[in-house]
């Protein structure tokens, strides 16, 4: 089951200027794993990660799932944005936010539906907020409905894009810990895009590393922290520190490279 | 007196105020300054008023108008809306009709007039065709601008949730335009009053603008007045009725980009 998403040789370049973000990435990832997906700004990480969700086409290689091709979005796998002020619908109610992502899929009673998704906005701990509006709410708490959103679909898979980059820092170590939460109460398998190495570290099993630009696979390292973490003791464990410090190393190492490159012309 | 004060700058007492102030001094200075038949008195004006909205007058001209106003002007709503979010979504289908609607729109509408008076007659049927075509175009121009910013966030949003090209429509990119649908949608609706009243003007036998005009024209000044008046009063309660109502519609609008 190590192959169950996997990314083989994925390639992208950008027409306007025929420069590659990204080539050659190759990593597969686990039925029910956590990992984290790292690099320096500008090395198409985000890219990686819409393709991967079947919302971009790669200019080569495959993304496969259970085998299959992705080619469009598929309903087993949920994307969470980073900007949710913007992927919450600021027209409608957190609950109608929530319920858009399964009415059209299910064919059960509305009542039954406004069920599920009021179990799952209780599940991400705004039960009470059914009937609010996103701007009436903090921005961890939307970024908390769009999670909502995505889990009442049932996903197998989440792909989350920087989702807890706009929040301030009390807020992000809530979020991560309800993450950490749902994801081993739910199995879910989760791949998570972060340029914060102590995020990455922090949530997954392991972490996989990009280049800088036009980026490949540097590192792909595990994590062997126990579960459930701790955000003071895990932040302050040895084997934490030491695998900081090493991935810290790596992406310096990688940033420092692509400066003495003979300069490209502004893209 | 700080109470006074206070009554007086901080509410809208100071422009109602002034309003009064002026048709006092217009009063006043028709009574013992001016003396012309083009200056009437303001009680005779309102007598005027009062007397042909007793006799139902101003009611059935006022209906006419409103009549042919709401049909062009909701006419220019279907289509606008409707060609605005197909321009807005489809490239292809901006890129055919752009270069044409910017070619049309900077037409002035009552320049319509002569060439419908030749191809629609001058009938009820040319003035609401006139009213159409000059309100169409803030309506077709604010919902395709409106659709083409829509954030590529939320397209993802609904393509992510499997939604279908009509519940993306419906869903998302209605709603969104929203805003500045309305905006388009409250612009056509003071020019259709204005082409409404124009038509009436060129030719036609009801309407405020006939009675306006006709009242001038057998020197019947006081009611020509009250007809203006009539017509003031009509687009105030429009516009706030409007208002009122987009409001509503785009209260999450509003209250999340923090304009009140």
């Amino acid at each position: 089951m190590t192959d169950y998403l996997l990314v083989d040789r994925l390639e992208k370049r950008f027409s306007s200027h025929g420069r590659a973000a990204f080539k050659d990435v190759s990593f597969s990832i686990g039925q029910g794993e956590f990992v984290a997906l790292i690099g320096p700004s500008g090395c198409g990480k985000s890219t990686l990660l819409h393709i991967m969700a079947g919302l971009s086409q790669p200019t080569a290689g495959t993304v496969r799932l259970a085998g299959e091709p992705i080619e469009k979005p598929r309903p087993e796998m949920m994307f969470v944005f980073q900007q949710y002020t913007k992927s919450i619908f600021p027209w409608k109610t957190v609950l109608d936010n929530v319920l858009l992502g399964v009415k059209y899929r299910s064919k059960a009673a509305r009542d039954v539906l406004e069920k599920i998704c009021r179990d799952h906005l209780e599940l991400v701990g705004l039960g009470r907020y059914g009937d609010y509006f996103p701007y009436q709410l903090s921005g961890g708490m939307q970024q908390r409905v769009a999670i909502a959103r995505a889990l009442a679909r049932r996903p197998q898979i989440l792909l989350m894009d920087e989702p807890f980059s706009a929040l301030d820092a009390m807020m992000r170590v809530e979020l991560q810990d309800l993450l950490l939460k749902l994801w081993s109460e739910l199995k879910l398998t989760v791949l998570f895009v972060t340029h914060d190495l102590d995020e990455a570290l922090y949530l997954a099993q392991r972490v996989i590393m990009l280049s800088a630009s036009p980026a490949s696979v540097a590192e792909d390292v595990r994590v062997p922290l126990p579960y459930p973490r701790r955000q003071i003791e895990t932040r302050s464990d040895p084997v934490y520190l030491q695998l900081r410090e090493r991935l810290y190393r790596s992406m310096v190492t990688q940033v420092m490279a692509s400066r003495t490159d003979v300069p490209e012309t502004a893209a | 007196m700080s109470w006074l004060k206070g009554i007086l700058w901080e509410s809208r007492l100071s422009g109602v105020l002034l309003i009064a102030l002026l048709l006092a001094f217009w009063q006043l200075s028709a009574m013992y300054l001016v003396h012309s038949p083009t200056w009437p008195t303001v009680t005779r004006i309102f007598e005027a008023w009062f007397e042909n909205v007793a006799d139902g007058t101003l009611m059935t001209h006022l209906i006419a108008t409103l009549w042919r106003q709401m049909l062009g002007f909701g006419l220019a709503v279907v289509l606008g809306i409707a060609l605005g979010l197909a321009m807005g979504y489809y490239k292809a289908l901006y890129n055919l009709f752009e270069p044409l609607v910017e070619t049309l729109r900077p037409i002035p509408g009552p320049a319509y007039l002569p060439l419908l008076v030749l191809f629609v007659g001058i009938g009820s049927e040319m003035k609401v065709v006139l009213i159409l075509v000059a309100s169409l175009f803030p309506i077709l121009l604010n919902t395709y601008s409106g659709v083409r910013s829509i954030d590529r966030v939320q397209f993802d949003t609904a393509r992510t949730l499997g939604l279908t090209t009509m519940q993306t429509f419906r869903e998302l990119v209605l709603p969104a335009a929203s805003p500045q649908i309305l905006t388009g949608m409250r612009i056509s609706l003071a020019i259709s009053l204005i082409l409404a009243i124009l038509g009436e003007m060129i030719v036609s036998n009801d309407g405020l603008g006939y009675f306006v005009l006709l009242s001038q024209r057998t020197f019947k000044v006081p009611e020509m007045y009250a007809g203006i008046f009539t017509l003031a009063l009509f687009g105030y309660v429009l516009n706030r009725v409007f208002v009122r109502i987009e409001a509503k519609l785009v209260r999450w609008h509003h209250e999340s980009s923090g304009v009140i």
